[in-house]
């Protein structure tokens, strides 16, 4: 599903955000990113969802060289996959209702089946009956579910999520921890950066440590 | 097809909500834009009426060409067909010194002097009328030419002040074009302007929409419809506007019209120009979002 060949990427001043990477993620997979801050987590996840390109080295995705997709192509590729964000990224003016179903809509789907299936994606993550309420008014947990029930609505085969329990205590990113197992129960593959080690020990999955940009450890 | 139909409706619609949804912002906005484009449709109208005026007094615009005395009535008869040929021209009426003579004997008074003429005094005399829409300048040209001619004793193009009138409203004309330019490349910069603000308000509306993959043409789309609607709906203010104006001239212009006697009444709008104030603020709308569309929407990328 993703595969990393020898990928290093130099941001613009010469820092090396990742070096040499190689990564192999398998279609139905739950994989843990974990490693220090600056380690190169984001810089990673950054690269899949296109949102930076690699310096050197393939970053394959269904067999894809997606770095060498033409920008015109990165919409495209961006609504094939779900990503989740440390701060959510959800639209503060619009509804719950109106945030999940973003994806959809910018995706051309008719409004009809655009409310069945955000309604579905808020069940999932345990939501619905919340539609109506406005981010702010919900608690960062439920934020944070929301983000999860916008990155799956579209029912990506990918998943990719940066410190998605960043912000949360423990309890709740247990809970969000097993929205996650559910959701790559039924098929979808997973990436999630985190570096809560203690949670991780209680949820398992295959784990790869990153460390100044480099493969460090783990079953990479 | 079907479904890129509706999707442009739904856009469409969803940026009207949004306009309405800043009652304010976009009520000055499309003022500004009614003022704006109002401003050339009213001097059009002034024009019109001017040149509605003008035209009352097309027989002033006829000029005399007095021939020299003892001309041959072959020669003159020459030079009527002549005239006839020029563009400029559309009649030239040959009056002959016999038909004078006898108008005059027929008006009456001279009838005792006249008898005692043995030769009739008078010259041939050429009645040129010109084309309606010829410019004063042609004719002022076209007189002097003929006033060189040895047959031509006196040109008297009495039409100095409708020369005048004329080259006012020909001005004018020129002025509105001028006017009209300005005015439709200030709404250009009031809708990219507001556009652009726009713009800056959703940057985080766009930047998610970036991240989920949106398109260019998706997230560049409200933001057209919203320039096309600030231009039609600006357009239809300007002819609000010059309707009301219209309506509060109406009435005394009827009345001084009748203090003179005259039946004059103000012309409006025809359709052709008020489709141009329509079209124009709305393609001056579009131009507007395009501008700001294409300067300040590839410059948001998503950060994560
Ligand atoms: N836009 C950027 N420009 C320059 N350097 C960057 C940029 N983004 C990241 N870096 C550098 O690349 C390295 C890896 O950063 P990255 O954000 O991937 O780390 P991370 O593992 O996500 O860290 P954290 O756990 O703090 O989020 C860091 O040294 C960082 O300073
Ligand atoms: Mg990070």
């Amino acid at each position: 599903m993703i595969r990393f060949d020898n990928v290093t990427k130099r941001y613009a001043g010469g820092r090396d955000g990742l070096s040499e990477v190689n990564l192999e993620v398998e279609a139905g997979e739950l994989v843990f990113l974990t490693g220090h801050s600056g380690a190169g987590k984001t810089t990673l996840l950054k690269l899949i969802a296109l949102i930076e390109r690699p310096t050197r080295g393939q970053v394959l995705v269904d067999g894809r060289n997606i770095g060498r997709l033409p920008a015109r192509a990165i919409p495209k590729h961006r609504r094939s996959l779900g990503m989740v964000f440390q701060d959510h990224k959800l639209l503060p003016e619009r509804t719950v209702f109106e945030n999940v179903s973003l994806p959809l809509i910018i995706a051309g789907m008719p409004r009809r089946e655009i409310a069945r299936r955000v309604r579905a994606a808020l069940d999932q993550v345990g939501l619905l009956g919340r539609e109506s309420a406005k981010p702010e008014s919900l608690s960062t947990g439920e934020q944070q579910r929301v983000g999860i029930a916008r990155a799956v609505v579209s029912r990506p085969g990918l998943l990719i999520a940066d410190e998605p329990t960043g912000n949360l205590d423990p309890a709740l990113s247990l809970e969000i921890m097993t929205v996650f197992k559910r959701l790559n129960q039924v098929g979808v593959t997973m990436l999630i950066a985190t570096h809560d080690l203690a949670l991780l020990d209680l949820v398992g999955g295959r784990r790869v440590v990153l460390a100044d940009g480099r493969v460090s450890g783990g079953s990479g | 097809m079907r479904q890129w139909l509706t999707r442009h409706a739904q856009n469409c619609v969803a940026s009207v909500g949004r306009l309405v949804a800043h009652p304010g912002g976009t009520l000055l906005t499309v003022a500004v834009i009614g003022v704006s484009l109002a401003l050339p449709a009213g001097l059009n109208i002034l024009v019109r009426n001017g040149e509605a005026l003008a035209g009352g007094w097309e027989s002033v615009r006829d000029f005399s060409v007095y021939l020299q005395p003892g001309a041959e009535l072959a020669n003159a008869q020459a030079l009527v067909n002549e005239l006839e040929n020029v563009v400029d021209i559309q009649s030239v009426e040959l009056v002959t010194a016999d038909a004078a003579l006898k108008e005059l004997r027929d008006s009456g008074g001279f009838a005792g002097v006249l008898d005692g003429l043995e030769k009739n005094p008078l010259p041939h005399t050429l009645v040129v009328r010109p084309k309606a829409e010829v410019p004063a300048a042609n004719l002022e040209r076209l007189a002097a030419e003929l006033g060189k001619r040895d047959i031509v004793d006196q040109v008297r193009l009495d039409t100095d002040w409708v020369a005048r009138l004329n080259a006012l409203l020909d001005l004018t004309r020129r002025g509105i074009w001028l006017a009209a330019g300005l005015l439709v490349g200030a709404v250009v910069v009031i809708v990219g302007n507001t556009i652009r603000l726009d713009i800056e308000n959703q940057r985080a509306e766009i930047e998610v929409a970036k991240l989920l993959g949106a398109t260019d043409a998706f997230v560049r789309r409200p933001f057209l419809y919203a320039g096309f609607w600030y231009g039609l709906v600006g357009g239809l203010f300007a002819l609000a506007v010059v309707a009301g104006g219209l309506a509060l001239l109406g009435g005394p212009v009827a009345r001084l019209s009748m203090l003179y006697g005259g039946s004059f009444r103000l012309v409006g709008l025809d359709g052709t120009s008020s489709l141009a104030v329509v079209g124009g603020g709305l393609l001056a709308g579009l131009a507007g979002a395009w501008v700001a569309v294409a300067r300040h929407l590839a410059a948001i990328q998503p950060k994560v």
